[in-house]
């Protein structure tokens, strides 16, 4: 492929395996007689378990075991955990209900699992899964985060009165009274983030193997982060200490978050093939998931914006209550606090914020983090108030905004974060330019004369990346520090390997990663190969979430090759009996400055192993590795714009243009950010126009396949038009922000904001079905017919 | 997926003998709907009895004034046949915007007849063309054919052989579709036939399935437009109501797809 570097259009060298159907998933693994497992599921939202009864699954033909939850609790396994600790505004911890990989005794959302069944094949596991006979005692459900808190409310969890997980406060909250007190217009509105279910294309998948004799487990299974499930596992669930635990997470199909967490299932692999002695498999299929993957978002907040006369904004108000589902899920309390709060600030230089979040347990699937994780419910309340603040006031969106940007860095917002670079006029401007934001006015009235109602709105976001400094997560809660590892392998002949903690579930590392190898070598990034996903490989590793591979994992990259690089030139300068000061590394050879003496990289690499003569005391090989922990959060921003046509008549929406300005920082591969962004728009426009997890007020989830809960095809979204604008992130080696999360959260307030200007009614709530905005049309027909 | 036997039929009467033979049979044609349903363990049948290769079955051919589809003539073949394209453009459209390239290339005329699902495209075809259904026993026309939701005049072990459509003056189909599925919301055929009578039939939104709007069919008697529809309304008591559409948005869908149809048939 050649040497292609830092900026390269290079061509993914994943693809050729994915493309031609040679990939290694979790399913691809088949494993001398391994047997299948087929979960037992509740259908109802709350119950007790009363009895459960495996006699006649047991006679099925093929039939190994049944294993139960009480089984799981004597044998020590322990509950599910959620990794980050949050205090309530009065101090206590909070109140987390016990959460078991099989419930022997009350099931508190659809498709929570009692019972596996372990069988020689999949069709007899889910055969005799029919057949286990489970008599539950219903208990009255409740999915209404709002109701949940109620008196009365029907409680899923001792440990949390009212169902309430914690109150949690952030900001100033006198200050921001006071400024309340001063203020010369206050904006208002209710801001519901509607409930996601992710749809990675690979359902999540596990193959457990446990060795008798080595008393050693491996698991194959579709993880984000190998590591951390070693060590959850490990720590936690008393599965294996971690050197008796290997976990691979071989080719994986999409994540999205959802593949962050350690589910049940995976769990009770590990454990199942250990009791019954032979290698379990577990596949999810595609109502599993809905039912069980970590569903994302799901708030309920009100927002209040207070200006002053010059109509700058003085202080921001926010109060969310959060549905967690039936259960804290690993990550799920950090989501509605510090990847939320903190970013509502925006793009603006607001004095005083406060925020206060109410978390709430509901029979419904457990929520946590998904494509952007917080960030994207922050954006859509900050970017849907600061449109309707600028309609009520009179301004342009964009004058509105200009006029409350930040423009001096750093700057410390009233809500811990602290930016460090941007420059959100240059990329407000790229915007308005790309979607020709001045002729919009024509072609609203051409577009009036042909019976349609044409909007345009902004979003104009910021995000925070690169998760995270270990010390300040720390002291946030977290369990875990935030860092990355990495591992640059020399080989006597000159090619590398690079083996890195952060893991590529679609995100192209093997391509990117390599080509920050080959720009600092000037190799063949042929010659270098990525190894992610193993940890019996890998040293060790946090994986990829958060937009983190490129600013937290390859930084660790460069920390290893400052190692290498720097033990290379000591031997090529040995070699060539020239100063080491005076070796430049330059198109894959080592030469001494001013002369025409020079070592190729091979020459070097191979002295380093013959060892036949290196400088007196150093040791022989080169292989460097490194810790990286980030000083700060990057924090990516941009603008982005949606034009909109409504069809008054059926209440379609079809988004005309969409126009992404955006600042990642450094750009690595920009095929791949552009296919990133392409991807998160779409997510997000999903998200504003199409998708909805909906629970029926029993609890069932009645939007449980594709035939009800409507994912963004080809033809729903427009052909994106993309540009950059680079602003260096200061804080790390590459000055790279992250390009992972963008789209999907500063997409979905620029969508709504477009379909409320095109139908004059804000009354809108995600997402904007056609039925929605027909009857929001035809509110607004009526009025203007009085 | 449970167990299931497959029999492949060659004739019309080895498939009934295969039936009457078996314990639970399903006859099974372009499969579009019942291998879903199967492998989502919603459906058991123990004997799955293929009729894909029953040669009668099969082909588009003019009859006189008509056009007779064979059973298990797929939706694509429909969509790309001269003769349907030329004689009954609305019955090619409707077929060309079924379910998507795959469904079109698998799913066939006869099942999705037989299935009768109430989003389905076809049975507003049948209905607004006035076609006749032919089976292994009788023929019998499409009004009489459809009796409600999922249901059909069709006997247990009685297999639909072909449909034949009288070839119209003026035709067309305009749906609406559901936005995570694709079925029709509300699907409206229109057709003006040689006798000067009009057929308006809806899919998508009513409770029983297909069904006519005689207060459209009369207007568009003495004025075939869009206008002559645009305010006329069909009663949301009568429609199906679900997350995706309450009755009175499905009841304005059959109103604005009547248009559709209307300005698309000229």
């Amino acid at each position: 492929m050649g040497v292609e570097g830092i900026g390269a259009r290079a061509l993914r060298k994943e693809d050729k395996r994915f493309i031609t159907g040679k990939g290694r998933y979790t399913d691809d693994i088949v494993l001398p007689r391994m047997g299948y497992a087929a979960f037992v599921r509740s259908p109802h939202a709350h119950a007790k378990v009363v009895s459960i009864d495996a006699r006649a699954a047991l006679e099925m033909p093929g039939v190994d075991a049944v294993l139960t939850g009480d089984q799981l609790v004597a044998d020590g396994i322990g509950n599910i955990i959620c990794g980050w600790m949050i205090h309530s505004k009065d101090g206590s911890p909070m109140n987390m209900g016990a959460w078991r990989a099989l419930e022997p005794e009350i099931v508190r959302h659809v498709g929570q699992a009692v019972a596996v069944v372990i069988a020689d094949s999949q069709g007899e596991a889910k055969d005799a899964a029919d057949a286990v006979v489970v008599e539950y005692e219903e208990l009255p459900a409740v999915v209404d985060p709002i109701a949940a808190m109620a008196d009365g409310a029907p409680q899923l969890h001792p440990e949390a009165a009212n169902n309430l997980i914690f109150d949690w406060d952030i900001g100033d909250e006198a200050a921001v009274n006071a400024a309340f007190e001063q203020a010369a217009h206050v904006t208002k509105m209710e801001v519901h983030n509607n409930r996601l279910v992710p749809n990675a294309m690979e359902p999540r998948a596990a193959v457990a193997d446990y060795n008798e004799a080595e008393e050693h487990h491996t698991l194959y299974t579709t993880s984000q982060n190998p590591h951390v499930a070693r060590l959850v596992l490990s720590a936690f669930y008393n599965i294996a200490p971690e050197h008796k635990l290997r976990v691979i997470a071989p080719d994986v199909g999409g994540g999205f978050g959802s593949k962050i967490y350690i589910y049940p299932e995976e769990m009770v692999c590990l454990w199942a093939s250990k009791r019954v002695g032979r290698p379990v498999k577990w596949v999810c299929d595609r109502t599993e998931a809905f039912l069980t993957d970590a569903h994302g978002r799901d708030h309920r907040s009100e927002a209040e914006l207070a200006l002053d006369a010059d109509n700058k904004i003085i202080a921001f108000r926010v109060k969310t209550v959060a549905n967690l589902g039936a259960y804290m899920s690993l990550f799920s309390s950090s989501v509605p606090t510090y990847l939320y709060a903190t970013l509502l600030s925006g793009q603006y230089d607001i004095p005083a914020i406060h925020c206060n979040v109410k978390t709430v347990y509901t029979n419904t699937t457990p929520v946590d983090a998904y494509r952007g994780a917080g960030r994207p419910e922050a954006t859509y309340l900050v970017e849907r108030i600061m449109e309707t603040a600028a309609r009520e006031v009179g301004l342009s969106p964009a004058d509105f905004r200009r006029k409350n940007f930040i423009r001096s860095f750093p700057h410390q917002t009233p809500v811990i974060m602290c930016y460090d670079a941007g420059d959100y006029d240059a990329t407000l401007d790229a915007a308005l330019k790309a979607i020709d934001y001045d002729g919009f006015a024509a072609r609203k009235a051409e577009a009036a004369s042909r019976g349609k109602l044409r909007g345009i709105g902004m979003s104009c976001y910021i995000e925070a990346c690169g998760i995270a400094p270990s010390a300040a997560v720390g002291s946030l809660g977290a369990g875990v520090g935030l860092w990355e590892s990495a591992e640059v392998r020399v080989n006597p002949v000159g090619t590398i390997e690079v083996l890195t903690g952060a893991h590529s579930h679609g995100q192209g590392h093997e391509t990117t990663f390599a080509q920050l190898i080959s720009e600092r070598f000037g190799l063949d990034t042929d010659a270098v190969s990525i190894v992610h996903g193993d940890t019996d490989k890998v040293q060790f590793g946090m994986g990829t979430y958060g937009s983190r591979s490129g600013a937290v994992g390859m930084s660790a990259v460069v920390k290893a090759l400052d190692k290498v690089e720097e033990k290379a030139k000591k031997i090529a300068a040995h070699l060539m009996e020239a100063a080491e000061g005076d070796i430049q590394i330059e198109g894959g050879e080592l030469k001494v400055a001013g002369t025409d003496k020079k070592l190729t990289f091979t020459e070097v690499a191979l002295a380093a192993y013959t060892a036949h003569n290196l400088p007196e005391g150093m040791e022989p090989g080169l292989k460097e590795g490194a810790f990286y922990d980030p000083t700060n959060f990057t924090f990516p921003s941009g603008t982005y714009i949606c034009e909109v046509e409504v069809d008054p008549e059926t209440g379609k929406t079809a988004i005309i243009s969409f126009v992404a300005a955006d600042d990642f920082g450094n750009i690595i591969n920009p095929m791949i950010v552009e296919g990133q962004v392409h991807g998160g728009l779409t997510q997000g426009i999903g998200q504003a126009l199409l998708e909805n997890a909906a629970y029926d007020e029993n609890g069932q989830l009645i939007t449980a396949s594709y035939m009800d809960y409507c994912m963004p095809r080809a033809d729903d979204v427009p052909s994106y038009q993309l540009s950059t604008h680079v602003t260096e992130c200061p804080g790390n080696p590459l000055g790279m922000k992250g390009c992972g999360e963008a789209g999907a959260i500063g997409s979905p307030p620029a969508v709504i904001n477009a379909i409320t200007d095109a139908i004059n009614n804000n009354d809108l709530t995600m997402p904007a079905t056609p039925e929605q905005v027909w009857q929001l049309c035809q509110g607004s027909m009526k009025m203007a017919a009085e | 997926m449970y167990e299931t036997n497959y029999h492949r039929a060659g004739t019309l009467d080895e498939a009934a003998s295969l039936f009457s033979k078996s314990d639970d049979p399903k006859f099974l044609s372009g499969g579009q709907t019942l291998i879903a349903t199967m492998k989502q363990r919603l459906a058991a049948p123990s004997d799955l009895i293929d009729l894909g290769h029953v040669p009668e079955m099969h082909g588009i051919c003019e009859d006189g004034d008509a056009i007779a589809i064979g059973a298990t003539t797929t939706h694509s073949e429909v969509a790309a046949s001269e003769l349907v394209r030329s004689k009954i453009p609305g019955l090619a459209k409707l077929a060309n915007g079924i379910g998507d390239p795959a469904v079109r290339h698998m799913g066939t005329i006869g099942g999705s007849v037989a299935n009768n699902d109430p989003a389905a495209d076809y049975p507003s075809a049948l209905v607004a063309l006035g076609a006749t259904v032919s089976t292994n026993k009788r023929s019998l026309p499409a009004e009489d054919f459809f009796t409600g939701m999922f249901d059909t005049a069709l006997e247990e072990d009685e297999i639909i052989v072909s449909v034949t459509f009288p070839v119209v003056e003026k035709s067309a189909y305009a749906k609406y579709p559901n936005p995570a599925s694709r079925y029709a919301m509300a699907g409206v055929f229109v057709a003006k036939h040689k006798d000067g009578s009009v057929k308006v039939a809806v899919t998508g939104a009513g409770q029983d399935g297909v069904f006519r709007v005689a207060a459209m069919e009369s207007a568009l008697s003495s004025n075939w437009s869009a206008d002559a529809v645009a305010d006329i309304s069909v009663s949301a008591d009568d429609m199906m109501a679900d997350i995706h559409g309450s009755a009175a948005y499905r009841a304005n869908l059959v109103t604005v797809m009547a248009k559709r149809a209307l300005e698309a048939a000229g």
